[in-house]
């Protein structure tokens, strides 16, 4: 069993409040993800459930035992740290081996275990070495290897592929999740990488300014963000914000900007009712823009100028001047578009995300 | 290579390199020839060069252990060193750890604090010191070196250890804490076996400052069986204005190869000790 829950969880450093009011209740064999940019406590909320910070107040429990006051020892976690961590006098056998040593398990059940951690890791030829004497990705293992020989509740990981290269990163992803399918132990994991986050999390918390925005499955969060931020900070590129004015003409709605001015789509019209007269963020992601055809007359449409055009061989990004603005458009690899070209781009108008200008929250 | 870089490398590397060896190890020198060499007089030796000797003798040498008690000397100076060094060892790596890794208040004052007291010269700090040595009446025995030293060794241990207890990362501790150690466990078992490197630097530093000591030595001993070899040298040695040159550079000598034998031992070890390296 690992079910972790975090009610009203704060943490303040001196002045600083680094984490504020944070509810959440993680189920036992999930995988969620700790997401947001630098500096907004995920670090500091995956110390506390581990202990290594005290918590200024709130409670954590698992599996319905509050374990405020327990020592990191006794919470029958194992925590993967960004650099590792491992004891650099020690061989690879002794790191993974280490924590069963300090529990007091018999030797042949300390030996059994790591080989088993260092099969599953294909580490098994390196038990003998130091660590200075490992790449990074066996490193990683390493430090993977030495969480699980434990058989913890819960895993907690800060950050854990953030050293490795780009492709290295890549790989670690897809093993980590295979890991986890396999052990079905509790994770929480932390990273201000949204495609780790979308990837790996089963749910996944966006935080900001120690403040959770929104908790939900990776597609929710992609679909229904529930506010500016959200929507921002997942997805990439990043989603498009324009802010506009609603109107109302013939009676369906407008939105208009300086360079901009669409029909809103009854569905969103709906929800503006009450924002007529007033500016709202119109929001639309770069794969939902597309170099309009006679197909797209009943999506929203509107001209642009490209400025930049980004080839990446899967697709096209095309940066573009819309009115004052700039907006990022990801087309088909086999449109034929040039620097300086006038295009009309239309909007999957089941698409369009629309916040509050003031709250930045979806409406 | 670089056009010219070869007489550049001798110009700005091996020239001065040879030039700075020569003026650091003509003392050395001087005190070898001097120990080994007969005694300057004029009347007997007509081309006399103090530089080299052709005629090497160990009589300056069988002097210092036959006539002088230059043997208890160096059995003091040993254990006095051994002694002090183990006490500031234990006391530093435990102070160091504490203030670089205990979040208590007042950790950073007590710190300076710390530091100002080894600012403090040995040459006021005597004065205090002799009294309170008289009144514990340890007078004239090797605890009121082994129990003084410390005074500037402890602080000493403890600044050196703090900054190598703080490039250890911390994480390391708190994986272990995690791992199932206590923190007096992950101290023991991580933490100090990390430190190993600067834990020696500290101690090949405080065993030479307590072996060259002089001040404290020179106050607080009185009786010749008890003098270490600095004190016991210079003022066995030296009587009146008589300087036996031979036997006190042959002293002098043999006193500083166990410093010597000390530094090139663990020369590894403090090197990277000094350089802080901590692969993680
Ligand atoms: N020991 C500390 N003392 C004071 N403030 C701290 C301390 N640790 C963290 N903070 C502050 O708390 C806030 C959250 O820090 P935290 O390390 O949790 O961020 P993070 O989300 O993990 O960021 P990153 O992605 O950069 O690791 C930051 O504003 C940070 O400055
Ligand atoms: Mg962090």
């Amino acid at each position: 069993m690992g079910q972790v829950v975090l009610k009203g969880i704060n943490k303040f450093y001196e002045s600083v409040h680094a984490v504020k009011d944070v509810n959440l209740q993680i189920r036992d064999k999930e995988f969620v993800v700790f997401v947001g940019p630098s500096g907004c406590g995920k670090t500091t909320t995956l110390r506390m459930i581990a202990g290594l910070e005290a918590i200024s107040s709130g409670d954590i429990s698992i599996d319905g035992n509050v374990i405020n006051a327990l020592a990191p020892m006794d919470r029958d976690i194992a925590m993967v740290f960004q650099n590792y961590a491992l004891y650099p006098h020690m061989s690879v056998y002794d790191n993974m081996a280490f924590g069963l040593k300090m529990r007091k398990f018999e030797r042949r059940e300390i030996e059994k275990r790591v080989r088993e951690a260092a099969d599953i890791l294909g580490i098994g030829e390196l038990l003998k070495r130091k660590p200075r004497q490992l790449s990074g990705g066996q490193r990683q293992r390493v430090a993977l290897g030495r969480a699980i020989v434990r058989h913890p509740r819960v895993f907690l990981f800060d950050e854990p592929l953030s050293n490795l290269d780009a492709k290295l990163r890549v790989q670690m992803r897809v093993e980590l999740k295979k890991l986890h399918l396999r052990l079905g132990t509790t994770a929480i994991y932390v990273t201000h990488d949204q495609v780790e986050a979308m990837t790996l999390g089963d749910r996944v918390v966006v935080m900001k300014d120690g403040v959770v925005q929104q908790v939900g499955e990776p597609l929710e969060l992609y679909n229904q963000p529930a506010n500016k931020f959200v929507a921002g900070f997942i997805g990439s590129p990043a989603m498009n914000f324009a802010t506009v004015t609603v109107t109302e003409a013939d009676g369906s709605l407008i939105a208009e900007n300086s360079g901009l001015r669409i029909k809103l789509p009854d569905e969103i019209a709906q929800r503006l009712r009450g924002h007529v007269g007033r500016e709202v963020i119109l929001g639309v992601r770069p794969e939902d823009l597309t170099v309009a055809s006679s197909a797209d007359l009943d999506h929203p449409c509107f001209d642009a100028v490209i400025e930049v055009v980004e080839q990446l061989g899967s697709e096209i990004l095309l940066d573009m001047k819309v009115g004052e603005s700039n907006m990022v458009a990801s087309v088909e690899p086999t449109a034929r578009v040039r620097v300086a070209d006038k295009l009309r781009v239309a909007m999957r108008r089941s698409r369009l995300h629309v916040f509050d200008a003031q709250t930045e929250a979806a409406i | 290579m670089i056009e010219g870089a070869i007489w550049r490398k001798w110009v700005f590397f091996y020239v001065p390199m040879a030039l700075f060896l020569l003026f650091l190890l003509f003392p050395f020198y001087w005190m070898v020839i001097t120990s080994v060499g007969e005694l300057y007089r004029p009347w007997n030796s007509i081309n006399y060069n103090p530089f080299w000797t052709w005629k090497p003798t160990w009589d300056h040498v069988r002097y210092l252990f036959e006539e002088t008690l230059f043997a208890s000397w160096l059995w003091n100076t040993t254990f006095i060193a051994l002694a002090s060094t183990a006490i500031s060892l234990v006391c530093g790596v435990f102070a160091g750890y504490a203030l670089s890794r205990l979040n208590f208040p007042f950790a950073g004052s007590l710190g300076t604090g710390i530091f100002i007291t080894y600012l403090v010269p040995q040459t006021l700090l005597f004065i205090p010191l002799a009294e309170i040595i008289r009144n514990y009446r340890l007078g004239d025995t090797p605890w009121s070196l082994i129990l003084t030293y410390p005074t500037f060794l402890i602080p000493f241990c403890t600044w050196l250890m703090m900054g190598y207890f703080k490039a250890v990362p911390r994480e390391l501790e708190e994986c272990a804490r995690i791992d199932g150690a206590s923190r007096w466990q992950a101290m023991l078992y991580i933490v100090i076996p990390v430190a190993i490197p600067g834990i020696l630097s500290a101690g090949i530093f405080a065993f030479t400052l307590s072996w060259n000591e002089f001040i404290y030595a020179l106050v607080f001993l009185s009786s010749p069986a008890q003098k270490t070899v600095s004190v016991g040298v210079t003022s066995e040695l030296i009587r009146g204005d008589v300087f036996f040159w031979g036997p006190l550079m042959a002293g002098a000598l043999l006193g500083s190869i166990p410093v010597a034998i000390a530094y090139s031992f663990f020369v590894e070890h403090y090197v990277a000790g000094l350089t802080g390296s901590v692969k993680g």
